[in-house]
């Protein structure tokens, strides 16, 4: 392991270096403004951290994980995410809760786990890096001790996050028992050799998609998603609904990319019944759904059918679209929580459609990102998840993945209905004046680092929505470092 | 560079106003005032500027563009084009945005920034879709004009706003996203053929689609039927028109309303002419269906706002007819009635919302011999149901006489059915003022006649709808070359017919314009293209 491989990891060292450093620091001041400042310090570094490295690239460190363009963009984009969702926690907390600064120490855990799988070619690096993300996600969902929900949330992701890994090293087990391996080249090498019994394997991979596919909460493994979306504290939603999928998403694809899942018919049917389903079950359910984070989850569930619709379309045009849909998911689910977090009374997060009513009369900032975002999620014109829908039914409709394009397109619809609910009820006339003014015992929190992070999150919003050429020419980069290293010409 | 600043001057205007509404409330109509004023006189410019040359214009030129790239690696740029349709579109664009902002001058007083926000920007989403040569950007506009006119349904509508505004955005964006998968094929078939990815639609206009071709027209025909409206596809619009504030009716009916019709005729038409002729009897059944469906409904309502809303299905469905006849004088026809419709039920639902805003009511039983308390309005309201009913000497009768005229060419039986909606239309126009302002008096306590606001607007649109039905050749002429070339493209072999002679261009009188007559005006359409980019 030369010097150079070690700087190229410099990310996840300092993902990890930071963690230990706000353990040592809250053992000896426990000082929520130092532990922020602390926190978000280390997280733009890492992100600095992420372009400097993008000349040490690409890189295999180890056999385990790779360093390209491909990892360091998804690692960029997570600590990106990680950036503004420690803004919007500094304002989220109150000064009155108790240890609140261990929520940055979890959150950097996570990020260290979601890098990991974006760099991850083998199954041990896999593995650590989702039970790293996992561990973290425990401490996060159930990270305000006094409230009953966010326990029996955690609890919850804790007993089937454990049982959905049992699935995934048992199919590892079976695909290694075939090929001898446990790097992903290997895996794709013996099967294009036709040197494995190909049940076998496909039941192996089969079985580590229900892991890969509870972590993404993608029909039918979606059970746990609004029970923990609604139970975790917002900030914490955020960061399951972003970076935990994203790093999983950044996995998958490379994984399904190395082994080539064309040569799996049955792979690709399992994906796409999960990707139809996925579109139509998250959207109906969310119909009847009467709360904002709820819906969210239903909603987010729905958005991981889309993406996959785009990873289905299995060519670079296919995964340029995942790329960018992710990218715009990542902003628009992060400024939707955001502005469930900013607008949380004290104690509860503003979880009822009815603390939504009239709010953009009483905060019209607030209302109006939460606005851009519901229209983000809807796909309409101006935002990114406009130009990312685009995207992605350009994939599906060069790749003639018509029943998946159609479901698509009627699910949006669906999704378009609830959206407008929550809409509807933020410009409603409100029916008596602010209730959360009235109740504000004890120091107020400070609005102005959630603030900055909405701010920046609308401008990404808006500035993707109007001017996406920089974001694709870098994915389309970044999708090309992708092709090259994993299958070099000839091979 | 004009075309930009016409829509910039929208967008601009409508922040601007709603930062104003922070201020006081007049400041904001102001704002919205002086951005229409001005966008007004700029469309008025290029008109006047360019009168000779647009007539002339060469099939497939315009007269009018600019190109940005915009996103290269999709091959969408930000290409904005005029023609002689496009630049009626927008002159009526705009004349009726600033009838709509001085109509509600006084009906709206909550939030009034944001309001006038939201009429700038949906008129420049409009602007938008009548101006984009890019489908992409077409796509982008055709989106972003629902969400400002959602939130003025939504928020300043009447008592059942929210349904209707959900109805409206649902109806519309489901139509959206059908012409989204086909706009995509489009793009992968051409791309395929040509290797050229673009979504520029001089490009794809031409394409050639195979077997394809079906799916992709009905795309494209579920996101502009429902717009337009086509009569199984209309049910969202009586609700949303009844709802809407007095500026949202005007502008759904007299703008929205068209952008379905205009995206028929430019992208639709021009597609597949094998796949529009095998369409074009279901097209034009669903245009007779729409006429007399419409004038039915429209007599048997009791609500002002949804009678009037009826009338606009009955009259959208002489549209269709004239669009799917595929014949040059019906379209020539179709632009017309698509001005005239949007002037004449623009201030058919001015006058309901004045009628509303002194009433507290839109039930036509509470209503009843208004003529005594209000002369000028009742005079007001003959004339715009006169016009509705296809009057002579009123702009709507020019128009539908061309659209049966030339649909007669065409499809002898369906334009005989269509003209039985003439007779309904005089019923329910006339029963719409007897109800109104004949028979006992109803309303005891006094009743405003119209101030000289409202008489200003109502003179503005009476005076177009007059101009319109005694000298409708400067919008026949304007529009003429643009239609002919659309025209030829849908059924070649039809020649354009009658109305093309300009008294002053006897060469214009078939869609070849002999070179030496037309020399000297297509050197001024030259000069006029280099000179306003």
């Amino acid at each position: 392991m030369s010097s150079a491989d070690l700087l190229a990891l410099s990310p996840l060292w300092i993902a990890a270096a930071a963690a230990l450093v706000l353990l040592l620091l809250i053992a000896v001041k426990r000082q929520f403004g130092l532990a922020a400042g602390f926190s978000l310090a280390a997280a733009a570094s890492g992100l600095v951290a992420v372009f400097l490295c993008a000349r040490l690239a690409p890189r295999t460190v180890t056999s385990l994980v790779v360093v390209d363009g491909y990892a360091l963009f998804f690692t960029g984009l997570f600590f990106a995410a990680g950036f503004i969702i420690f803004l919007l926690a500094s304002s989220y907390f109150r000064p009155s809760a108790e240890r609140r600064e261990e929520f940055f120490l979890a959150g950097f855990v996570a990020l260290l786990g979601a890098s990991v799988l974006a760099g991850s070619v083998h199954f041990v690096s896999f593995f650590l890096g989702l039970e790293i993300l996992s561990v973290s996600l425990y401490v996060l969902i159930s990270f305000p001790l006094g409230r009953r929900e966010s326990i029996e949330a955690g609890i919850k992701y804790l007993v089937l996050a454990s049982a959905s890994a049992a699935f995934l090293l048992f199919g590892a087990a079976l695909v290694y028992g075939e090929t001898g391996g446990l790097d992903f080249a290997s895996w794709a090498a013996r099967a294009a050799a036709g040197a494995v019994d190909r049940p076998l394997f496909v039941l192996g991979v089969s079985l580590m998609i229900v892991g890969i596919g509870f972590k993404l909460a993608v029909v039918p493994f979606h059970m746990w998603t609004p029970d923990v979306y609604q139970g975790a504290p917002a900030p914490a939603s955020a960061l399951v609904a972003t970076i935990s999928k994203g790093g999983m998403l950044a996995f998958l694809f490379r994984f399904f990319w190395i082994i080539d899942i064309r040569r799996f018919p049955s792979l690709v049917l399992v994906f796409a019944l999960i990707a139809g389903a996925s579109m139509i079950v998250g959207n109906l359910l969310a119909l009847r759904q009467n709360r904002v984070k709820r819906i969210l989850a239903y909603s987010s569930i729905s958005h991981l059918g889309y993406l996959l619709v785009a990873f289905l379309a299995n060519s670079t045009i296919g995964l340029e679209a995942a790329a960018f849909y992710l990218v715009a998911y990542v902003i628009t689910m992060t400024a939707a929580f955001g502005t469930v977090a900013l607008l949380s009374p004290e104690g509860a997060d503003a979880d009822a459609l009815d603390d939504y009513r009239g709010i953009f009369w009483r905060r019209p900032g607030a209302a109006a990102v939460l606005t851009l975002a519901l229209l983000s999620l809807a796909g309409i014109p101006l935002t990114a998840g406009f130009l990312g829908k685009f995207y992605v039914a350009a994939a599906g409709v060069g790749s003639s993945l018509w029943a998946l394009v159609i479901i698509l397109v009627a699910a949006s619809v669906v999704g378009l209905y609830y959206y407008l609910r929550v809409l509807v009820v933020m410009y409603a006339r409100p029916r008596e004046p602010g209730p959360e003014a009235a109740r504000s015992p004890g120091p107020r929190r400070s609005y102005l680092a959630g603030g900055i992070g909405l701010a920046i999150l609308v401008l990404l919003l808006l500035g993707l929505g109007i001017f996406p050429s920089g974001l694709i020419e870098m994915i389309k980069r970044t999708v090309a470092t992708l092709a090259g290293v994993v299958h070099p010409p000839g091979a | 560079m004009m075309l930009f600043w016409m829509l910039a001057i929208l967008v601009v205007g409508g922040i601007l106003a709603w930062a104003a509404g922070r201020l006081n409330d007049r400041l904001p109509r102001w704002i919205a005032v002086c951005a229409l004023g001005a966008d007004l006189v700029l469309v008025a410019a290029v008109w006047i500027h360019n009168y000779r040359a647009v007539s002339l214009l060469e099939s497939r030129s315009w007269l009018i563009e600019l190109r940005w790239d915009w996103i290269p690696s999709f091959g969408a740029s930000f290409h904005l084009a005029m023609d002689g349709l496009s630049l009626i579109l927008l002159a009526l664009t705009i004349f009726l945005g600033l009838v709509a902002v001085v109509a509600s001058w006084t009906e709206v007083r909550t939030r009034v920034g944001f309001f006038h926000f939201n009429l700038l920007w949906v008129l420049a989403g409009i602007v938008g879709v009548f101006l984009a040569a890019d489908l992409f950007l077409f796509y982008f506009f055709w989106e972003l004009m629902l969400v400002p006119m959602y939130f003025l349904i939504g928020i300043w509508g009447h008592e059942r706003r929210v349904p209707a505004s959900v109805k409206f955005f649902l109806f519309t964006q489901a139509g959206g996203l059908a012409m989204l998968l086909s706009i995509l094929a489009l793009y992968f078939i051409h791309g395929r053929a040509t290797g050229v990815y673009t979504f520029e639609y001089a490009a794809l206009a031409g394409t050639p689609l195979g077997a394809a071709a079906p799916w992709v027209m009905l795309g494209f025909l579920l996101a502009f039927l429902v717009k337009a409206p086509g009569v199984p596809l209309h049910t969202w619009l009586p609700d949303a028109h009844a709802q809407a504030p007095t500026a949202g009716s005007v502008i759904l009916a007299g703008l929205l309303l068209k952008t379905g019709a205009y995206g028929l005729i430019r992208f639709v038409l021009p597609l597949s002419p094998s796949a529009l002729r095998a369409f074009a009897p279901f097209g034009m059944a669903i245009g007779v269906a729409g006429i007399l469906y419409g004038a039915k409904l429209a007599f048997a309502q009791s609500d002002l706002k949804r009678m009037v809303a009826y009338t606009s299905v009955s009259h959208m469905g002489f549209v269709l007819l004239g669009i799917f006849s595929l014949d040059g004088t019906a379209l020539q026809g179709v632009v017309l009635q698509i001005v005239c419709h949007g002037v004449s039920t623009g201030a058919l639902f001015i006058l309901a919302g004045a009628i509303q805003e002194r009433l507290r009511t839109r039930e036509l039983s509470a209503m009843g011999g208004l003529w005594g308390h209000a002369p000028r309005m009742g005079g007001a309201a003959l004339l715009f149901a006169l016009a509705s009913l296809g009057l002579p000497g009123l702009g709507n009768f020019a128009a539908e006489f061309l659209i049966l005229f030339g649909t007669f060419r065409a499809a002898p039986v369906f334009a005989v059915v269509a003209s039985l909606g003439l007779i309904a239309s005089t019923i329910y126009a006339l029963s719409l003022f007897q109800r109104i302002f004949q028979g006992p008096k109803s309303a005891e306590a006094p009743f405003r006649d119209l101030g000289p606001r409202e008489i200003g607007v109502l003179a503005a649109l009476a005076l177009v709808i007059i101009w319109l039905g005694l000298y409708p050749q400067p919008v026949l002429d304007t529009s003429r070359a643009a239609v002919a070339a659309i025209q030829s493209a849908a059924a070649p072999g039809r020649t354009m017919g009658i109305v093309s002679a300009h008294p002053a261009c006897p060469a214009a009188a078939g869609p070849n314009v002999s070179p030496h007559v037309a020399g000297e005006p297509a050197g001024q359409a030259g000069r006029g293209k280099g000179g306003q980019r």
